[in-house]
């Protein structure tokens, strides 16, 4: 086996041995067991002192959603106006001016609702102290406030009925305390040690081989990197994000990105089993994940290895497809990462997805479109979790019973939530780029034809599944962008919390109705298979015109 | 008297009368998948007027935009002719019911007659009210539903029930109701009437199988949401395409975009739910179960735990004689002869059953010589009955009281027939003692006769998660014994009416979904508490009101059937739902290179299926999405099978068959209609 494909199956193997262990730990943390972790209890308590929480109030879903919608508002207002008056704050050794108003509503939006889609480019468009207090402060709440709201899953389904559904906030400042902070602290002395700057000094200048002088930007940026990762954020230190040699300086830091990025979506997935003492069911839908992400995986990294036939017409020797990549990092790592970021909702790059092959670029925007494989932190859960609610109630019927999940019956309301929420990704995708592709020809797109066509539709569903990842090659950063990919990344960010969080909730007060021999098992390779079914057909079909117009015609006239 | 051929030629004519009717957009409203395909209908019709009249070739030819709104059309008429054979059958089944309840003449009393109090007049049956009072003697019909008063007869039902043999029928027990249509063979009754005309159980469920009346139930309803929200997604992938193709140059007809969105929206499923939903009640009816609601249906399939009555459901009827143990020192014949003695008079089935058991054994009643005997009743204080002929003294009863007998008159309790007793009361069975001028003669085992093959039937509900539990007025050794020899799952002994509510109750608090069947009024609280109550058509009135289904056949094993029912009635919607989405991966195959092919050649490498055309890849579409509705009404109406071979495996059959074959069949079939259309165009 050649060493790059090896490279990417230890990659992911090592994901895995560190995932499963963490699902354990975090289960334990969610549930309030005891953990090595118990040191920080006191720090914690000061904390809620502090803020005044009372750590023992049970909230049921109503009360979690309005915490976290409350919480989110005010950091949003927080930090639009850092990003609007930035020049004029400390720590800005480069001289970097103000966002204009609808930049900053992009971007504060974008890095609130772990999106990170980037509109601008991190060594011009921001001060060292926006990089700190907006962009890798909104990276570490973001993401706890995702696994907040999947906490709310883990407990409907715990126990019996119940209203009781645990403290919004004890759940989100126990994911900072005990996940997020101790994995970021550890990730960014790594990335230091390879490499990655982190100094508050402003551009270096440096002299090439050539002789001609080169201004690098550089600054605090290791530990922004690592929560990038580890909280599924995605945004870069650097416009070029984790394809800069700064940001991403050789192929282990490559494999502690990738592995980085990986370990939470999926060490939730077996938190689920473990905390609602169903491991089976944790480690079935785990399964159903992998294979889809292999199904997307498999023929991006044979797109991308079979190199571009384009340069084979024209009689090169070499026609390995390297455009947009990185010579140290190779086509399988950054095929690897191409499929791991855009399902798992990351959105950092590590290559150029805009140059890579067509069929590739229609599984990273599969990926996003799915959103599920995996997911991001908490949510990728939450979004399967609307997929497994339809399987479960067309399975359910197939059994022979009324639909019920956990012993609670799916009734009209709970389905009304789950189509809602299904339908509403393709819609947030599918009419924006509608009306982007109805402007009259602009002047942001630098690809006419399916390319072009692909760059806008990607830049939807990146911006609806809160990925982030940009098919570059747009020019993005106007009023039109900026405001449209704004508010779908607001829609895209809390509807699919609320929406799930919102059957668990309803479904956690139900009267709970043991198994029985008729009963629909949900932890079983045939459920699993319906899930995955419902996921493809309802999921994916629904973007096959699109794509269709898109990077699959552009297959057909590429081969 | 059930037809089961699924489209009897009468029933067709009007169901295809029906199916055009039915285009009423108020009345396809009432179905949100297939009103969309109604306005793409309209718009289709529209689109071949415009064609026809400008000859503007953009919209393709007028000949072929009218095809497409032709078998657009038929895929309406195909869906609402699917819900019009459903009602007309469920009509016509319950019209034979109730033909049975035509005019007929009627003895109404009148309190205050024109010449005497409490006069008789005849009337015809329609003029008869809730209320009013009305007799019937023997060769009468009975003109309506009601409850008997005054009197008791013997009631010839086999008009309802199919059932030869007559019933007795009497005033003041858990079987006072008398059924319109049915024959008083002998005695005479006075009767009150239940119910106003129109107002009956089957002129309910009349109503609630057409489409006026009938409420969607909850999961029809959840069902209903999801398959909306179908067919929105699609209107959004529709209405976007525009957009998308004028930015890559690639012009698409409407009829392309309107068939492109009737294939993909879940019409298969769509045009058969409220079949399916009536088939249901339909298939409930021809069991001879009249329901009250769609929704009791569904919740039978649902159900957890059955409440069975010991008598008629696991047992048959009543103990019979099994054996008898004659004491030491008494000689067969001669106890024999005693037993049968003893039984002449008594008129109960155990009674009868002693009689023939002995008969069994050579003992002729003919035989025996029982002139000028005095026949002793059994009352409560003796609990004994017999007969005195000449010296003899002859009495059957329980072991206490046939000892008090024996004892009080100095004689000695046989030890072994003592030990005999115990024996079989603790093998489930009952003891009757025998004695002769105050001596012990012998002891009768009368035991109950589990019914043959309900072990088999309780095994199979196990298997499809419901619990049995047994209901008896037996002690709980008796109890114990026959439940484990019927395979129920639990017992209530000693059984007062309350006990089954508080049974009820307690399994409902632990979640569980729970049926019985009764027929006393002492019954009815604890039916109308169960989730599923079936109350005997001849049981009280109480018991009728508050079930929510009545059993025409008064048949105690009919909640098994019923069970069934409901589970095939949600398979059957499951699947076929299954099977609607899975087509939409041919058709998309099918579709979408036809609407871009022409702009962007290179797209023909979609085109797996090597379609002819675009055009005939979008009517081979279309049609195989059109006549794919009425190849599964048979199946939307006789329902998926149940096979209680556990969830799971359920589940991987189902999914093999209506999801596998959901996805391959419409590749076949397209394929195939385009092969042909690529023929005769």
């Amino acid at each position: 086996m050649n060493s790059e494909i090896t490279g990417v199956l230890v990659t992911f193997f090592i994901t895995l041995l560190i995932a499963f262990p963490l699902g354990k730990y975090i289960a334990k943390v969610f549930s309030g067991a005891p953990t090595f972790t118990d040191f920080l209890s006191p720090f914690e308590r000061f904390l809620y002192r502090t803020c005044g929480i009372d750590p023992n109030k049970e909230m049921n879903w109503k009360q979690h959603m309005v915490a976290l919608l409350t919480i989110n508002l005010v950091w949003l207002i927080y930090a639009f106006f850092i990003l609007l008056f930035q020049a004029h704050l400390p720590l800005n050794p480069d001289g970097n001016g103000n966002m204009t108003p609808d930049l900053a509503f992009n971007t504060s939006i974008s890095f609130l609702v772990n999106c990170n889609l980037q509109h601008y480019s991190g060594e011009s468009g921001l001060t060292y102290l926006s990089q700190l207090i907006v962009i890798t402060f909104l990276q570490f709440v973001s993401a706890a406030s995702g696994m907040a709201a999947v906490a709310v899953l883990f407990k409907a389904f715990a126990g019996k009925t119940t209203g009781k559904l645990g403290n919004f906030f004890v759940f989100f400042i126990k994911t900072i305390t005990r996940l997020l902070l101790p994995l970021a602290v550890i990730m960014a002395i790594i990335l230091a040690f390879s490499g990655t700057p982190a100094s508050f000094d402003g551009k270096d200048t440096i002299t090439t081989l050539q002789g001609d002088t080169v201004q690098v930007s550089r600054g605090p940026a290791a530990g922004m990197i690592a929560i990038k990762h580890l909280g599924t954020n995605g945004g870069g230190w650097f416009g070029a994000n984790s394809a800069h040699p700064l940001e991403n300086p050789g192929y282990f830091t490559n494999m502690v990105e990738a592995i980085a990025q990986c370990i939470l979506p999926m060490a939730l997935v077996f938190a689920f089993g473990f905390f609602i003492n169903r491991k089976k069911l944790g480690y079935a839908v785990f399964g159903v994940m992998t294979i889809g992400m292999l199904t997307l995986m498999i023929p991006n990294m044979l797109s991308e290895l079979g190199g571009n036939p384009a340069l084979a017409k024209i009689g090169l020797h070499d026609h390995t497809a390297m455009e947009g990549k990185e010579v140290r990092i190779g086509v399988a790592a950054s095929a690897y990462w191409q499929v791991m970021t855009t399902i798992i909702s990351t959105g950092s790059v590590n290559s150029m997805h805009d140059s890579s092959m067509p069929l590739s670029g229609a599984m990273q925007l599969l990926g996003m479109m799915i959103n599920c494989f995996y997911g991001g932190k908490g949510v990728g859960l939450l979004n399967y979790f609307i997929f497994l609610i339809i399987a479960v109630f067309i399975s359910g019927l197939m059994v022979g019973r009324t639909p019920e999940f956990m012993g609670r019956k799916v009734e009209a309301k709970e389905m009304k939530i789950a189509a809602i929420i299904a339908l509403f990704h393709p819609f947030l995708i599918l009419v924006g780029t509608a009306i982007a592709a109805y402007y009259p020809q602009a002047a942001w797109l630098n690809n006419p034809g399916h390319h072009g066509f692909s760059e806008m539709l990607y830049e939807y569903t990146s911006s609806s599944a809160n990925n982030g990842s940009g098919f570059e090659g747009l020019g993005d950063n106007n009023i039109f962008w900026n405001i449209s990919t704004g508010i779908v990344m607001l829609l895209g960010r809390f509807l699919p919390i609320i929406g799930p969080v919102a059957i668990a909730g309803i479904l956690a007060n139900k009267k709970y109705t043991p198994e029985s021999a008729g009963t629909l098992q949900t932890d079983t390779a045939t459920f699993g298979i319906m899930t995955y079914a419902v996921i493809m057909i309802v999921a994916a079909l629904a973007f096959f015109p699109a794509l269709t117009l898109g990077p699959v015609a552009e297959f057909f006239q590429l081969y | 008297m059930s037809n089961n051929k699924l489209f009897e030629p009468s029933l067709v004519a009007g169901a295809l009368k029906q199916a055009f009717i039915k285009l009423s957009p108020r009345s396809m409203f009432r179905n949100p998948v297939m009103f969309t395909v109604e306005i793409g209908t309209a718009i289709m019709l529209i689109v071949t007027a415009y064609t026809f009249y400008t000859k503007d070739a953009s919209q393709g030819a007028p000949a072929y935009n009218l095809t497409v709104f032709i078998i657009l059309l038929l895929t309406l008429l195909f869906a609402n002719f699917a819900e019009a054979i459903a009602e007309a059958r469920g009509k016509a089944q319950a019209e034979s019911l109730r033909k049975t309840r035509e005019e007929t003449p009627a003895k109404k009393i009148l309190a205050v007659g024109e010449i005497f109090m409490d006069e008789v007049k005849i009337v015809p049956s329609s003029q008869l009210r809730k209320g009013d009072i009305f007799i019937c003697e023997a060769g009468d019909m009975i003109p309506m539903d009601g409850e008997i008063i005054q009197g008791l007869a013997t009631i010839d039902e086999s008009a309802i029930t199919g059932e030869s043999a007559p019933v007795i029928r009497e005033a003041g027990g858990d079987k006072s109701s008398v059924t319109g249509g049915t024959k008083v063979l002998s005695d005479k009754i006075k009767v009150r009437v239940t119910t106003d005309p129109g107002e009956s159980f089957l002129d309910k469920m009349i109503a609630l199988v057409e489409g006026a009346s009938r409420q969607k139930t909850p999961n029809e309803i959840a069902l209903t949401i999801l398959l909306a929200s179908f067919t929105l997604v699609f209107i959004i992938v529709c209405v976007t395409l525009k957009p998308f193709g004028d930015f890559s140059h690639t012009p698409i007809t409407i009829a392309a975009f309107v068939s492109l969105f009737v294939c993909l929206i879940p019409t298969t499923i769509g045009g058969l739910l409220s079949a399916i939903g009536i088939a249901g009640m339909d298939r409930a009816l021809r069991a001879n179960v009249i329901t009250k609601s769609g929704k009791a249906v569904e919740t039978a399939g649902d159900l957890d735990t059955l409440l069975l009555d010991k008598t008629g459901t696991i047992t048959i009827g009543n103990r019979k004689a099994t054996h008898f143990w004659p004491a030491y020192s008494i000689g067969k014949k001669e106890f024999f002869e005693a037993c049968t003695l003893a039984s002449l008079a008594d008129e109960t089935p155990e009674g009868k059953s002693i009689i023939e058991l002995a008969a069994e054994k050579g003992i002729k009643t003919s035989n025996l010589n029982a002139a000028g005997a005095t026949f002793i009743p059994f009352t409560a204080e003796t609990r004994s009955s017999g007969l005195n002929l000449g010296q003899l003294r002859i009495r059957k009863g329980a072991y206490d009281a046939i000892r008090n007998i024996v004892t009080r008159a100095g004689n000695e309790f046989p030890a072994e027939t003592e030990e005999k007793v115990k024996e079989i009361s603790s093998n489930g069975g009952t003891p009757l003692v025998v004695s002769q001028n105050e001596m012990v003669m012998g002891v009768i085992e009368l035991q109950d006769i589990i019914k043959p093959g309900i072990r088999e039937r309780f095994e199979r509900l196990r298997r499809m998660g419901v619990k049995t539990v047994m209901v008896t007025g037996d002690n709980p050794l008796t109890a114990k014994f026959i439940a484990e020899k019927a395979g129920v799952d639990d017992f209530i002994a000693e059984a007062k009416p309350e006990d089954k509510m508080i049974y009820i109750r307690r399994e409902q608090e632990g979640g569980k979904l729970v049926a019985m069947m009764g027929d006393g009024t002492n019954d009815a609280p604890a039916l109308a508490q169960a989730d599923v109550g079936v109350a005997m058509n001849s049981g009280t009135q109480a018991a009728k009101e508050a079930g929510n289904m009545v059993d025409l056949d008064n048949d105690p094993t009919k909640l098994i059937e019923i069970v069934e029912i409901g589970k095939q009635l949600l398979m059957t919607r499951g699947t076929l739902t299954t099977f609607s989405i899975a087509n939409d991966v041919a058709k998309y195959f099918a579709i979408v290179p036809a609407l871009f092919v022409t702009a962007i050649p290179a797209l023909q490498g979609l085109n797996i299926m090597h379609l002819k055309s675009p055009e005939s890849a979008i009517l081979s579409a279309v049609i195989f999405n059109a006549i794919i509705i009425p190849a599964l009404i048979p199946l939307a109406l006789r329902g998926v099978s149940y096979k209680p071979i556990g969830a799971s495996a359920l589940l991987r059959r189902n999914l093999f068959i209506y999801g596998l074959g959901g996805v391959i069949i419409p590749f076949i079939g397209i394929k195939l209609i385009d092969l042909f259309l690529s023929l005769i165009m």
